[in-house]
């Protein structure tokens, strides 16, 4: 990894999201992206050796709900909030591969 | 050199769910499109998920019935990938902490007892429908967020055949388990097929070709037999495979080069901080463990040993659960399995398929196959007059007795009525009368004949062929 993309490859994130960033915003995004990872970093400063590796900061399991049909969307609502419709379904770009 | 197909395959089965795994919109097949949506499943800014217990428990029992051991945790993680299938640009499934590990499966492969191990099944969501036309793709969300789990198999299968039972198998449990209806023409089951081809004696595996999301067996059965014909043939002219991920044509009957993105296989996975862990205690697991059903390998066991059907009844009946299940009615109404057994496997199994039907709509219920099997035993009427009732009762409904009452197809075993016709066969038919006197014991089947038209079917076979050789052996 080249030295610009210390940290995060800027670049290769944003074709992963598809977002078209130019030269100049991919320069932009590293330096502010690097750091907030430099800040972050500074959690390798203490050691955490004797601490079990958790996804969660809190105990807390099983959050379940029943099986039980609610309420949802209203169908207009939905094709509202979306940018465009189709004879009731959600229209996008085509997508090339599949 | 000789070359050997390694095969394995991750299996997505849709559970048998109310609802969708994280929110409380219905899973309904076949809906308007985007009716069964909301924040949750559309991955609006803020919304929550929450996990469906229902699916958690089949999932567990999906894997109880398959062998396997239930992580007492497990944990949750983004799948990050950028499709419209997925409005929140991630699935929650789990990486590293799935809630079902290990497992295996005995299966009979062309007459072979063999043992497919499982690697793991974990819970994750659907992804949406997309339908694409032109210059735009549609999407219907109302998959989006469905409760799926994917059964992942060790790469421990070696031909078409291999796969098909494994899948079959797999197939056959979910659905007696009451975990998915596996039904495939709705994607209730895919599978996505992992090939690779290597000399036989070398260790490592061959670069793995991924056929990805097909839902037909007799597809997947075509791919890869396509796929490690392809394999070998590059390896044996000195070529060599690409890993890569290929579709089937089923038109061409092969396999093709998919085009993907680039670093499409970046899942960035992490820990889902929406989502707390789950935990299992050991005494759910039991609870669950008790509640699971009979299979269809010890259903077989309890037909042949404590009904007494052949192997071969045993396996066709419990081939699918629905037909599994008729039969077990209809044996709460007779002790006659055979003969039910008979009627299944010959006069349903030909009506269903010509009229293209399933047992479940039947007019012939277990109950009224049990009325046709009662008579038949009692020899008010003959087995093929009951042939002909079942038939009648398919067709167009009724009760046995009654039609058998109305259409005069009861059995003559009256001694009077048989004795006419009995003399009259004998008096018609010197020669079969003497053949069988001077020792040809198979003549009297011409007299039974005669008879057996003279009654117009009606007559009592066994009664007639007692009348017969009181008057000739007398
Ligand atoms: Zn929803």
């Amino acid at each position: 990894m080249s030295e610009a993309n210390e940290g995060m490859d800027v670049g290769y994130v944003a074709k992963l999201a598809n977002i078209d960033l130019t030269t100049e915003e991919t320069a932009l995004f590293q330096g502010q992206l690097n750091q907030v990872l430099h800040y972050v970093e500074q959690l390798n400063e203490l050691d955490v050796g004797g601490v079990e590796p958790t996804a969660h900061a809190f105990p807390v399991y099983n959050v379940l709900r029943k099986d039980e049909v609610g309420t949802s969307l209203n169908h207009a609502d939905v094709v509202a909030n979306a940018p465009a419709a189709t004879d009731g379904e959600i229209r996008v770009p085509k997508i090339l591969d599949q | 050199m000789q070359y050997e197909a390694t095969i394995g395959l991750e299996t997505h089965v849709m559970q048998k769910t109310n609802t969708k795994m994280f929110c409380a919109c219905k899973y309904e097949y076949g809906a308007e499109p985007n009716t069964h949506v909301c924040p949750v499943c559309l991955g609006y800014p803020g919304a929550l998920p929450v996990m469906n217990e229902k699916a958690i428990e089949l999932c567990c029992k999906a894997g109880l019935l398959l062998g396997c051991e239930i992580n007492p945790y497990s944990k949750w993680d983004r799948k990050n990938y950028f499709y419209p299938d997925m409005a929140k640009n991630y699935q929650i499934t789990q990486a590293d902490q799935p809630l079902c590990l290990g497992g295996q499966l005995t299966v009979d492969v062309d007459g072979e007892m063999k043992t497919f191990t499982i690697e793991r099944i974990h819970q994750e969501e659907n992804a949406a429908k997309n339908t694409h036309v032109a210059g735009a793709s549609l999407v219907d969300y109302n998959r989006a967020g469905t409760a799926l789990m994917e059964i992942v198999s060790n790469p421990c299968m070696h031909s078409a055949e291999d796969a098909l039972a494994y899948m079959t198998a797999v197939k056959q449990i979910m659905q007696y388990g009451g975990i998915s209806n596996c039904d495939q023409e709705k994607g209730q089951m895919r599978s996505d097929v992992n090939v690779s081809v290597r000399p036989v004696g070398q260790k490592e595996l061959g670069a793995k070709v991924e056929i990805k999301n097909m839902n037909s067996f007799a597809f997947i059965k075509e791919a890869i037999e396509y796929e490690i014909d392809r394999q070998t043939a590059l390896l044996e002219s000195g070529g060599t495979v690409d890993q890569e991920t290929r579709g089937y044509d089923p038109d061409r009957g092969e396999t093709f080069t998919q085009r993907t993105k680039e670093n499409a296989h970046d899942y960035r996975y992490f820990p889902e901080p929406d989502l707390m862990p789950v935990k299992i205690p050991a005494e759910q697991i039991e609870q669950w463990r008790s509640e699971l059903p009979e299979l269809p390998a010890q259903r077989r066991v309890r037909y042949v040993q404590e009904l007494g059907l052949p192997e071969y009844d045993a396996g066709v009946l419990t081939a699918d659960m629905a037909t599994s299940d008729w039969f077990e009615q209809a044996m709460r109404h007779t002790k006659n399995a055979k003969a039910v057994s008979n009627f299944i496997m010959g006069e349903m199994m030909r009506l269903l398929s010509e009229q293209n039907c399933s047992i479940s709509e039947s007019n012939v219920t277990p109950e009224k196959l049990a009325g046709i099997v009662a008579l038949i035993d009692a020899k008010t009427i003959s087995t093929g007059a009951g042939k002909q009732v079942f038939e009648i009762i398919f067709n167009d409904g009724g009760d046995p007795k009654a039609i058998v009452e109305e259409r005069g197809m009861a059995q003559v075993s009256d001694d009077s009525a048989l004795e006419g016709w009995a003399d009259e066969a004998i008096a018609n038919n010197p020669k079969p009368v003497e053949e069988y006197k001077a020792g040809n014991p198979a003549s009297i089947n011409f007299l039974m004949g005669q008879v057996m038209k003279a009654s117009r079917g009606k007559a009592n076979p066994g009664a007639v062929m007692q009348m017969l050789k009181q008057k000739l052996d007398r």
